[in-house]
Order: C-alpha cells, then structure tokens, then sequence
C-alpha cells in the first residue's frame, strides 16, 4: 500500500541525508519527497510517499522516529488528509495542437504559466493521479519537459503537526 | 567565568565528564586537541598502533563497565581506520564517543589533505553524529553525544571537529553543561503497565514457558531483577550470546544460550514452548533460523527499549516498549503473592528440558588423551577452572569464540566480551587491553584464533608501552577454522583460502616485544602453562595452543530449518 509520511525534523545540516540514508540502508522505496522550511525556522517539513505492507511501514516509521533529528511525524493516510503535488510541463504546441492543449488544461483547472511560438508551459496541483492522468491526455500532443515537486499533504480537520 | 580555546575545552570536558582514559592516534587535524590533553594529567591517553583498535579498547572498557568509551583520531585514514570499530559498537548497542579531526572548516569539500567525511562514511553504523560548527558549541555537543551514546538503546556517537575549532588563539568562555535537552529524543523510562499485565497472566498461564533475553538486559543493568523474576517463578532460561552471564549460568534453570551455535536444550525449548518471554533480545536470524518456523507452538511477550527492535523479524504478541529493569520490577511487583496456575505441567516441562539436556551429557566433544593433541573445547574448560570462571574474557571470532562462549560458564553480566552483531575479527586483544587498563586486579583473557589475533597483533607495543597485562590464549589450529568448517559442510571439503600456511612462531613474535609466551602441543602441557600464565595479574603472557583443526562446532542449526533443527556432531543430527 501506499503511504504518505510527513515528518518535522531540526534544520540542520545532514538531517535530510539521514533520512534518505535510512531508507536505502534498510531497502525501503521512496516514490517521491519534499522537505522545506516550516514557520518555524528550526524545523523542516519533509514529506516522503512510500509503499509497503503493513509490517514494512511499521519498520520505516519506527525507524524515523529513532532517527535523533526527527522531532514528530504522522502517517497521513492513516487518516483523512490533502494530498497535493504542483508540476510544470512543457508540451509541444504547434497549429492545431495549441487549442487542444488549452482545453485539455482547463479540464484539469490547469494553468498555462509561459508560452513560445512552439510550447506551452503548463502548472497543475493535484494529488498524484491527477497529475498522472494529466500527462496520460497530453502525450500524444508530445510531452517536452515535466518538473514534479512530489507529494506534500496535511490532515483534514482540526488535527494539526507541531511541537 | 573562564575563556578556554576550542582543544582545551574538549581537555577541560573529558575531565569534567570523568572520562579516566581516551584511546587514539594522532595526526593533523588533532593536533591541537593533543597538545590540550599533553598541559593536563587527569585524563591518561592510551596510544594505539591503529585505530581500530582504539575503537575495540574503548568499546571493551564500555562493555565491561557500562560507561561510554572514548576515542580521539584524526582526520581522513585515522577516521576511516576507526570506522569497523565504530560499526561493532553499533550493533551490539556499545556507547562510545568518537571525537575525529577535521580539515580546517573553510578547506571542507575541497578534497584537501585528509579529507574523509566522515559524518558520511559513518552514517549507517552510528546512533547519531555532530559536527562542530563554532568552537563555543563544544561544550554542550560533546555533553549530548555522551547522553546519546549512554541513554535508551545506547550507540557510538561521532564528533568531526574541524581543525580551526580547535584553534589555540581562539577562546570562549567554558561552563560544563550539567544536563541537555534535546527535543527529539526521550527515551521511555517505564514500559505500558497495561500490557505488563497481560504478559504477566499469561506467564503465569503458561504451561512451557521460556525466557529468552539477550545484550539489553547486560546493558540496561537488569540482570539482578531478572535473575529475581526467573528463580521467583521457576521458569528455564536461555540467553543470546550477547546476554551470557546475565542469569548465572551455573543455575540449573539456566540452559546456556541459544541459536546457530547454542546449546541443543536451549533450542529445542525455544521450538516447543508455549511461551516465549523475551527480554533485551532482538530475534536476529542467528538466533531465529528461518523465521516461518521459529517457535510455531509459542505466544510471545517481547521487552525492548527500542520500538524498531520490537516486531522488526518476529511478530510480538505483546509487545512492550521500556527498559528491561524497570519492566522486570514491576513484573516482579505483579507477580508478588501470586501462584502459576499450571504448576504440574510446568514440572513435566522440567522432565522434558532435563531430559533433553541428559541426551547431550558426555557427548559434546571427545577429550584428549595424554600425548594427543587438545581439543579446543578442553583448553575453554581449563581456563574456566584456572580462572575461576571469574575473568573477564574477550574473543576474537571463529570456531575459537564459540567454544569460548560454550564451555566458559559464565555467572556475571559483563564478562564474556564479544563482538556478536558485526563478528568483527580483530575485536579480541584490543577489547582486552581496554578492559585491564580499567580493571587492573581481575584477570583479562583474550581468547583468539592464529587468524584473528594477526588483525590486530600491532597492540602488542601498546602493551609494553603500558604494561598491560592480558592474558592471551591463541587456539591455533593453523587455519581459518570457521571459514573451514563451513567448507567442510557445504563445499566438499574444498578449502578456499581458509588454510594459512605462513604463521609466524608466535613464540618469538612475542618474546620480540619482551613478552613470555609459550607453545602447548600436548595434553599433558595445559594445565602447567595456564598455571603459569595465570601466576602474576600484571604480566602479558601469550600461550600458543595447538588445537585439532578437524574440530567442528556443534550444536549447528541447519540452514532454513527451525530451531530444533541441528547437527548435533559430524555424524548425528535431530
Ligand atoms: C574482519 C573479518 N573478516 C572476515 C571474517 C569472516 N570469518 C569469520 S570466522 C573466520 C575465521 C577466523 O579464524 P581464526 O581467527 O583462526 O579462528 P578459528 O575459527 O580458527 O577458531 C573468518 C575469516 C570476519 N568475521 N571478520
Ligand atoms: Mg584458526
């Protein structure tokens, strides 16, 4: 299954390498990651999407509480939650092409963000499968160029990550 | 208020912590450390020959005294030579701090003249790592890397001090920080009282119970309240390697330790209880076998003060997060005034385990006659007898440890001290050194093999620089028995690279330093040596012992099997 984890860890200089190292030291997968400043200027956000069975996940998250610079973390989909991630795409847009790009972004409520004579640039928000199903319907237009964030997401309602 | 340069405040902490003794090597970006520590004379500096070694030594004054260990080495090759040591450490949970020099912080990246990072390097094999940033950090940075390398599931911590920190013209104001906070790390104090409950109604219950508890029970200090709650309840016992000594061994609920190498009673236990009380134990795959079938009649309560240790290979049915000791008193406190309620199954459980344990009696090895060469089983046993079963010993890793570990009885915590987790050859003489400079009046034995003691054999000189005086005992059996053995089993006999065929006279290599040493090729030559080694606490003496290098080490669990799945001789097998 797949697991969306976000973690607040201290700002410090090879916190972030700690947490990348433990999930090539102990074979677990990552499918995407961020990690930037909070309002707090001592913690980061790092959010990492996973997968695993059960007892995998148990693993990794036991694991990173371990790690001495991760201060709180949450498994999101163990609840409701937001998922978003923001992605840029150059797409070819040449003749008819044009149009049918313009549409196809209005369908997803994306924006295009620059223009040539020759492409679009494209930015969407979404969860993930949005995002997929996005480039699915622009590939046989020619995909030049996608910049994904990965994911980053927040619980619903009043919970709330913080010291 | 006192203003200290950078190399004197690290001098000026080590005192203040109450560290008696730092093993290392110097070099550049150390320097100035070391002339800190030479304008002092609280803190003695042990000079190795290597520094792997200063890793063992330190790692072996931790394992005997509970306290970290402290390392000091420089930059680049010292750091990288340090490194095996620091991964021994980590896997058995051994504190230690390591203090590396740097590079001189604005030469960082650089690729400049022995530049290792080392906080890289050393990232998977330490519980956490520092690097100094502005000399007035020192105080509280080494004051944390000692809380985490002593508190929760204890570690070896790494500081990378750049050289500019330690600048002499520089200095801040000094004050030893008493206590440190950090925000992320509390480590439990007590376990969940709810599920200590549970786990004591079903020992209570139980009808085949057996405690199984390894290396944190030693290093959490738990070993007096489990020996309490064990006798309390009349209930078989078998330890890790790693927990040897914690339960005295020579108590008839004791059934040695247990896994690849353990004793046939303790395994088959393990394979037909009904419960499985582990404690400070991590289910590793030497113990376990093939997990699917591990234990498949047991219910299983596992303590540990580490959440990832629980669950991590074998599902607990009740899992408790806390450290061993206090988990144990409050058992014990539950337990008060309780009776088992199966008392006449628990007594046929005794049948079986004794009977078990008789099947073996006289078989385990056949002794040597006058004029034959010695089995290694039998030079254990009279080490035992020539020292009380009260040294402490170290091994190397081989056939040697396991024989060292199976036919030395160990009735204290603390006193077998080996290399487990990683089975780092090389561990042995340095760990020993380590332990006498601390423990100067006990008897220190390193039990070695002739392959392992050449990893680390340099330390000789560090012995006669300080007189140490370990014991040495080398089972030489002119090869890499282990390596042997398995090719023995699973490889026809081909021995690939496991023979050595250019020993030294390790007679004249030690006289060379000044030292006794002596060769025992027959029976009959033992006891006199070990007498004589044995004879003054304060000299080294090295006693060369032939072995019968055909000598396997048995019990062996069958690769894949359960538990009770053993050779039990070259010939026998469950
Ligand atoms: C540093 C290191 N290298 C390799 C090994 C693999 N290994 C395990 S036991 C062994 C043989 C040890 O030989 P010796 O010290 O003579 O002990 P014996 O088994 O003969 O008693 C080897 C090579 C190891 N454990 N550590
Ligand atoms: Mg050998």
């Amino acid at each position: 299954m797949r697991h969306i984890i976000s973690i607040l860890m201290e700002n410090e200089p090879g916190a972030l390498s700690r947490v990348v190292g433990l999930f090539s030291q102990r074979n677990y997968n990552i499918e995407s990651l961020n990690v930037a400043p909070t309002e707090d200027p001592t913690l980061s956000r790092l959010t990492v999407t996973t997968t695993g069975d059960d007892r995998v996940i148990e693993q990794i998250t036991k694991h990173l509480n371990k790690l001495i610079d991760v201060v709180k973390l949450v498994d999101l989909t163990e609840g409701q939650h937001i998922e978003r991630e923001l992605m840029l795409v150059k797409v070819k847009a040449l003749g008819a092409a044009r149009d049918e790009v313009k549409r196809t972004a209005d369908i997803f409520r994306a924006q295009v963000v620059d223009v040539t004579p020759n492409l679009y640039t494209v930015q969407i928000t979404g969860d993930a499968s949005k995002l997929d199903a996005f480039l699915q319907a622009m590939a046989p237009v020619g995909i030049l160029e996608v910049a994904r964030t990965g994911v980053s997401g927040i619980a619903r309602g009043d919970k709330v990550l913080s010291l | 208020m006192e203003l200290l340069s950078g190399a004197d405040m690290i001098a000026r902490f080590l005192q203040d912590e109450g560290v008696e003794y730092i093993y290392g090597y110097p070099g550049g970006a150390a320097l100035h450390i070391y002339d800190a520590l030479f304008r002092q004379d609280k803190v003695k500096h042990i000079l190795v020959r290597h520094e792997q070694a200063a890793t063992h030594a330190a790692d072996g004054y931790a394992r005997a005294s509970g306290k970290p260990g402290t390392v000091l080495v420089t930059s680049g090759p010292g750091a990288t030579n340090a490194v095996t040591g620091i991964a021994t450490a980590y896997m058995d949970s051994i504190p230690l701090v390591v203090l590396c020099g740097q590079v001189m912080s604005h030469l960082i990246g650089d690729d400049a003249f022995q530049e290792t990072d080392i906080i890289g390097v050393t990232r998977p094999v330490v519980k956490h790592s520092f690097s100094i940033r502005h000399p007035s950090e020192i105080p509280e940075v080494l004051k944390k890397a000692y809380y985490l390398a002593a508190t929760g599931r204890p570690g070896p911590v790494v500081v990378d001090i750049p050289k500019d920190m330690t600048a002499p013209t520089e200095r801040y104001e000094y004050v030893y920080p008493k206590k440190v906070k950090l925000r992320s790390y509390n480590p439990v104090t007590r376990g969940h009282t709810g599920q200590i409950k549970k786990a004591v109604e079903l020992m209570l219950k139980a009808k085949r119970p057996v405690f199984y508890t390894g290396g944190g029970v030693v290093t959490g200090n738990a070993s007096e309240g489990l020996t309490d709650l064990v006798k309390h309840l009349g209930f078989p016992i078998t330890t890790t390697l790693m927990g040897i000594g914690a339960y005295p061994q020579s108590d008839r609920q004791c059934l040695g330790w247990l896994g690849m190498h353990g004793s046939y009673e303790s395994n088959m236990a393990m394979h037909h209880a009904d419960l499985v009380i582990a404690i400070g134990a991590r289910f590793d795959d030497r113990v376990t076998n093939n997990t699917s079938k591990f234990c498949p009649t047991a219910k299983i309560i596992h303590v540990d003060i580490d959440p990832s240790s629980v669950s991590k290979t074998v599902r607990a049915d009740v899992p408790i997060v806390g450290p061993a000791a206090s988990v144990i008193n409050e058992m014990i406190s539950l337990i008060q005034g309780k009776e088992i309620s199966q008392p006449d199954a628990l007594a046929e459980w005794w049948q079986k385990l004794d009977g078990w344990r008789e099947e073996r009696v006289g078989k385990l090895y056949e002794p040597s006659q006058e004029g034959e060469p010695l089995k290694p089983q039998e030079v254990i046993e009279a080490i035992c007898r020539a020292t009380r079963g009260e040294a402490y010993v170290t091994t190397d890793v081989g056939q040697h440890q396991m024989f060292a570990a199976q036919y030395y009885k160990f009735d204290k915590p603390n006193r077998l001290i080996t290399s487990g987790g990683l089975g780092t050859m090389g561990f042995g003489f340095p760990a020993a050194m380590g332990i006498k400079k601390s423990y100067p009046d006990d008897d220190v034995v390193c039990i070695t093999g002739e392959g392992s003691f050449q990893m680390m054999m340099q330390e000789l000189s560090t012995c006669k620089q300080y007189g140490v005086g370990v014991k040495i005992i080398n089972l030489n059996n002119g090869s890499l028995g282990m390596v042997r053995q398995w090719q023995d089993l699973n490889y026809k006999s081909r021995h690939a690279q496991s023979y050595m065929e250019s020993l030294p006279d390790f007679q004249m290599l030690i006289e060379s330093y000044g030292f006794t040493a002596l060769k025992v090729e027959r029976h009959e030559d033992l006891e006199p040596a070990l007498e004589r080694a044995f004879a003054d606490k304060n000299e080294l003496v090295f006693l060369d012992v032939y072995v019968d290098p055909r000598e396997h080490v048995y019990p062996m669990q069958v690769p894949l099997g359960s538990m009770r799945d053993m050779l039990l001789s070259k010939t026998e097998r469950t």
